[in-house]
């Protein structure tokens, strides 16, 4: 169980896979490890993958919300992909659909990018 | 059969307990046959309840105890999270939508909306030094034509 992490340096973006449980106990670590990544690499974008996330709670919309603004800060953009049905529902509570952008995979998100 | 069948847990205040709560409570709950909807529900305020006391109640202190209570009467489930901690000063406050009294630690500030969406009642009962003790109550809509 737990929260394992991928890191991948696409040419448009860093994109973050998540598999597992985001709460507030392996929040922590995705904080640290993204916003490493973001500071010292050559960041633009990041894309968020969610796939394989089978929990989340507003410990993880915080740590969104926070790396949301590490990168918009830096004049990029945040694209979350493969949202299941129980984080679509935290995202629409939260109104973090509002300034996030939602694509239906790791595919559409990176053309989405492109397209701008 | 009749009255209510319930279960108790206490734990020390430490984050790995997290996700230990919530399977618990939603193993104790799976007996009501519940949707996977109503389980990511209720796993979910459970969470929520439980890393408000961590955060909150014990300040990252993990020499604190947790206390669950849950309870099964007919299709109707209780759940009750308390702490020993610091409590709560201003709850009208502390329930509102987005509101956290930890923005440095990068808290969405949801966690009371969320458990006000997901169940369908919320009580919260807290004073300043006299910790918190949160409520929920949840019909389990798979059971409802049978005790209807």
């Amino acid at each position: 169980m737990s929260l394992q992490m991928e890191l991948e340096h696409g040419r448009k973006a860093l994109i973050v896979r998540l598999k597992g449980e985001l709460d507030h106990h392996t929040a922590d670590v995705v904080k640290s490890r993204m916003e490493d990544a973001i500071v010292s690499g050559d960041v633009r974008n990041v894309i968020l993958s969610l796939r394989d996330l089978s929990f989340m709670d507003s410990s993880g919309l915080g740590v969104i919300l926070g790396r949301y603004k590490q990168i918009t800060a830096k004049g990029g953009k945040m694209v979350v992909c493969d949202v299941s049905p129980a984080v679509y529902r935290l995202f629409e509570l939260s109104g973090l659909f509002k300034i996030v952008s939602v694509q239906e995979n790791e595919k559409s998100a990176i053309s989405s990018l492109e397209a701008v | 059969m009749s009255g209510a069948n319930f279960m108790k847990l206490s734990f020390a205040s430490r984050s790995e307990n997290e996700s230990f709560a919530r399977v618990a409570v939603a193993a104790f709950v799976s007996q009501l046959d519940p949707t996977l909807n109503e389980l990511t529900d209720i796993k979910t305020v459970v969470s929520e309840a439980v890393t408000n006391c961590i955060i909150h109640g014990y300040d990252n202190d993990p020499n604190g105890i947790v206390t669950i209570a849950a309870e099964i009467e007919g299709d109707t489930v209780r759940i009750t999270v308390e702490d020993e901690g610091a409590g709560i000063a201003d709850l009208e406050q502390a329930r509102q939508p987005l509101y956290t009294s930890k923005p440095e630690l990068e808290r969405s500030g949801m966690g009371f909306t969320i458990m006000e969406n997901f169940m369908d009642e919320v009580d919260v009962t807290s004073a300043p030094g006299a910790g918190t003790k949160i409520r929920m109550v949840k019909r389990i809509e798979s059971k409802k034509a049978l005790y209807n």
